[in-house]
């Protein structure tokens, strides 16, 4: 019998669904005209337009910083988190569990809104580091997911092997353990790298006035409909990073998916 | 019950700290904020009160939320129909192919979810292609707009949400056995049939956690109706950041969050059952 064409038709029109605002997005940042909705010439006015203004720069400098920062926060207590999962069964780590999971399933908005009243509550002054604080909660939970995946294999017997051939605890961890779990720690990296940078809502609510991330500032500029075709470059600049970011990650995830196709 | 050992103390404390302390105290605080008094000069006054809460009794909030959740609905079922024959198709792609297209739906899931947002807004504007070409062929009036209505909503939720479904549904397809689909079909089933009574079942796992990753997020959906909906397609998500930055009425913000937090668990609980059953 001739097997049904509309799973795979429907596959392709999916892609297509996916890929064309985003092509759009990428050509439009190339037309000359102001407006979306006419093509009146190759231009790249709008790339260097968007190299003359400084607040994108500081947003684009006040992003890099939180993701660094968060990203670096969450791989150490994701990391922790993980192995503590993994390594102990008790009634401990049941509510450990339940409570790694909460960030991965509540919305966006309730974390926000919960963080702003925190953050009052306690008359923190809301700015570079409120921000950072919120993004290092919800990368948490990524990166320990990711870094769990990657301990579901691996042999405890290696750093008992370590530590009956003289290793102290420490050695054992730095020479054994961290240099093995190294690429499921870096991909969690990067993954809450990436989920930084591209938060919008729980930052808008607790970044305070004057402490714009790039997706906080592209927002209130789409806001006052003010220089949109700059948008569209930027945009597509930050398209050719995600590609690079996503080919990166697979390269360090790839072991692990070759051993669960085995 | 033993006492957990030191080690484990020492590699659960600082996530365990961390979590309690930045969503569990915060989680708690909406529901104490709620209760509170708001000031005329916005931020949240002295003692207790149950103005916030008598506020949720207001005429205009059961629409909000049957809104809310027909939208949170209509996205999920939509996307999960979409999801399906692509979980399916991809399911039965050689090695090879299955990761060159899983790369190419984790793309779009990664670009920056406020620029997604800010295409579909280009490309459904009204002087936009497609309004042209629309009203060329005569399906949309001289003033009919393809935003700010629930439309736009739908169709930009479903963009954004939908790799969130084909992930789940890839996974449980991936190991679903699909001699299975064979035998149905030996046994006289017709495609469509054997689809629905032996595939779908299959992964019906896949479909729960499908269902679960897009339905609670569209829920506290909050910049898709800001950016392409109208006055008439606010969600809950809005109403939250309009009495918080707006009006500057913490504790109606924080009442308004406290019920769509219970909300939100409902679906959860739903979960629960579903593991024990």
């Amino acid at each position: 019998m001739k097997p049904s064409r509309i799973p795979f038709v429907t596959l392709i029109l999916v892609l297509v669904f996916f890929y064309l605002p985003i092509g759009f997005l990428v050509l439009n940042s190339f037309n000359n005209s102001r407006y979306a909705s006419t093509w009146t010439g190759f231009s790249t006015r709008w790339y260097e337009r968007l190299f003359e203004r400084t607040d994108i720069l500081a947003a684009l400098g006040n992003s890099v910083k939180v993701a660094t920062g968060a990203s670096l926060a969450s791989m150490i207590l994701g990391t922790a988190a993980a192995f503590a999962l993994q390594r102990y069964k008790s009634r401990l780590q049941d509510a450990h569990k339940l409570l790694v999971a909460v960030p991965l399933v509540l919305p966006d908005i309730l974390m926000g809104m919960s963080l702003l009243l925190l953050f009052i509550s306690f008359g923190m002054k809301l700015s570079l580091l409120t921000i950072s604080i919120a993004h290092v909660t919800f990368c948490l939970s990524y990166v320990a997911l990711v870094v769990q995946a990657r301990l579901q294999d691996f042999d405890f017997n290696v750093v008992e092997a370590a530590r009956d051939l003289g290793a102290t605890k420490v050695q054992a961890f730095m020479k054994v353990t961290l240099p093995l779990l190294a690429p499921g720690i870096l991909a969690g990296g990067l993954l809450a790298f990436t989920l930084s940078i591209d938060d919008y809502v729980i930052t808008y609510f607790v970044k305070g006035p004057g402490s714009d991330t790039l997706p906080t500032l592209v927002y209130s500029m789409i806001k006052k409909s003010k220089d949109l075709p700059v948008i569209n470059a930027l945009s597509s600049l930050m398209l050719i990073v995600t590609f690079v970011v996503v080919a990166l990650s697979q390269r360090l995830t790839r072991p692990a998916v070759a051993d669960s196709t085995k | 019950m033993k006492r957990p050992t030191r080690p484990e103390v020492l590699s659960t404390a600082p996530s365990f700290v961390w979590l309690v302390m930045f969503v569990l105290v915060p989680v708690a605080i909406i529901f104490a904020i709620a209760f509170r008094p708001a000031l005329p000069a916005g931020g949240i006054g002295e003692g207790w009160s149950l103005d916030a809460i008598r506020a949720l009794g207001d005429p205009s909030y059961p629409a909000l939320f049957a809104r809310t959740i027909f939208t949170a609905a209509v996205t999920t079922v939509l996307c999960i129909a979409a999801s399906l024959p692509v979980a399916y198709a991809m399911a039965r792609l050689t090695p090879v192919w299955r990761s060159r297209v899983l790369l190419l739906v984790i793309v779009p899931f990664w670009t920056n979810f406020v620029i997604r947002v800010f295409a579909w807004q280009q490309i459904l504007h009204a002087q936009g292609f497609v309004a042209d070409a629309l009203r060329f062929i005569g399906l949309l009036g001289e003033n009919d707009r393809l935003l700010g209505n629930l439309g736009a909503v739908v169709i930009v939720s479903v963009y954004t949400y939908l790799p969130f479904a084909i992930l789940p549904l890839f996974a449980a397809a991936e190991k679903f056995d699909f001699g299975l689909l064979d035998a149905a079909r030996d046994l006289g089933a017709k495609p469509l049939r054997a689809f629905f009574s032996v595939f779908i079942p299959g992964i019906r796992q896949g479909v729960v956690t499908a269902f679960l990753v897009v339905f609670i997020p569209m829920l506290g959906s909050y910049v898709v109706p800001d950016m392409v909906g109208g006055t008439d397609t606010q969600m809950i998500g809005n109403k939250i950041a309009q009495r918080n930055f707006t009006d500057r009425n913490l504790p109606e913000a924080a009442a308004l969050s406290g019920a769509l937090a219970l909300l939100v668990l409902a679906p959860m609980f739903l979960r629960r059952k579903e593991k024990t059953a």
